[in-house]
């Protein structure tokens, strides 16, 4: 028995993709928690693929002291709970997370967390290329850097959409 | 015998989010719309370009814009109604 299992609920319900897949919040993510959370009970997971984005104290040859995330509530969620659906369609995989922050946050913070569980590797890491790539160009979060210079907003990056053109 | 168009009147909810909303000073605002034909998200940003200044520089032709019509990301060809909920904001930089 592992020690997941004490965690209750319905491990091996089908979970479908939705909104309680996707979570946007200000406070920081513990992705061993999230990890544990999504095995809990569970014994027919082969596979756990995870990505973890965080603050980068340089872009664009500018040092970045801080920054903030905007997103546009409702449809954040929405647009995630979107892409998991689509993951979940596209790939046979068990399960998905997407953790963002929003807010203020500092180089080092954590920004986004995605974690995919399946029966095996391949799938798992496809999944999870997938869903950061389409979070990357689909999800409304907008990012304003602080600079010594003053405050601006990051631009999208074309290496995105050529990302999510992949697919 | 003359037939004249019969304008409605349309109301859009706009929202504008991150470096626009900045740009244009605000958050949300209502515009009411007379029109005589079938709205689409074209048809709002003419209305907003007409207002000159920094609407008519940042919504120009050729600027990365991108709208969502009820929280749902559209092209600039899909129609809008009554009531609807327009956002118009930059391209993305989550993650």
């Amino acid at each position: 028995m592992s020690m997941a299992a004490s965690s209750a609920g319905h491990p091996h319900e089908p979970r479908h993709g939705g909104r309680d897949h996707v979570r946007v919040q200000t406070g920081d993510f513990d992705a061993g928690l999230e990890i544990t959370r999504l095995r809990a009970g569970r014994v027919d997971i082969g596979a756990i693929a995870s990505f973890i984005g965080t603050v980068r104290d340089v872009n664009d040859a500018a040092t970045v002291t801080g920054l903030t995330l905007e997103h546009y509530p409702g449809m954040t969620e929405q647009a995630l709970a979107d892409i998991v659906g689509e993951a979940r369609r596209r790939f046979t995989i068990l399960d998905a997370l997407v953790v963002h922050r929003v807010g203020a946050l500092r180089p080092g913070d954590q920004i986004v967390l995605v974690v995919i569980t399946s029966a095996h590797r391949g799938m798992a890491f496809d999944a999870c290329e997938y869903v950061m790539d389409m979070l990357k160009t689909r999800a409304p979060f907008w990012k304003k850097e602080r600079t010594p210079q003053g405050d601006r907003w990051v631009e999208a990056r074309a290496s995105d959409d050529a990302a999510a053109g992949r697919w | 015998m003359q037939t004249a168009s019969v304008a409605t009147l349309v109301s859009i909810r706009l929202v504008y989010l991150a470096r626009l909303r900045e740009a244009f000073d605000r958050e949300r605002e209502t515009l009411e719309i007379a029109a005589d034909r079938a709205l689409t998200v074209d048809a709002i940003l003419d209305v907003l370009r007409g207002r000159g200044g920094v609407w008519a520089s940042e919504l120009a032709p050729g600027r990365a814009v991108r709208f969502a019509v009820n929280q749902q990301l559209v092209r600039r060809t899909h129609p809008v109604a009554d009531g609807d909920e327009v956002a118009v904001f930059p391209p993305v930089t989550g993650g």
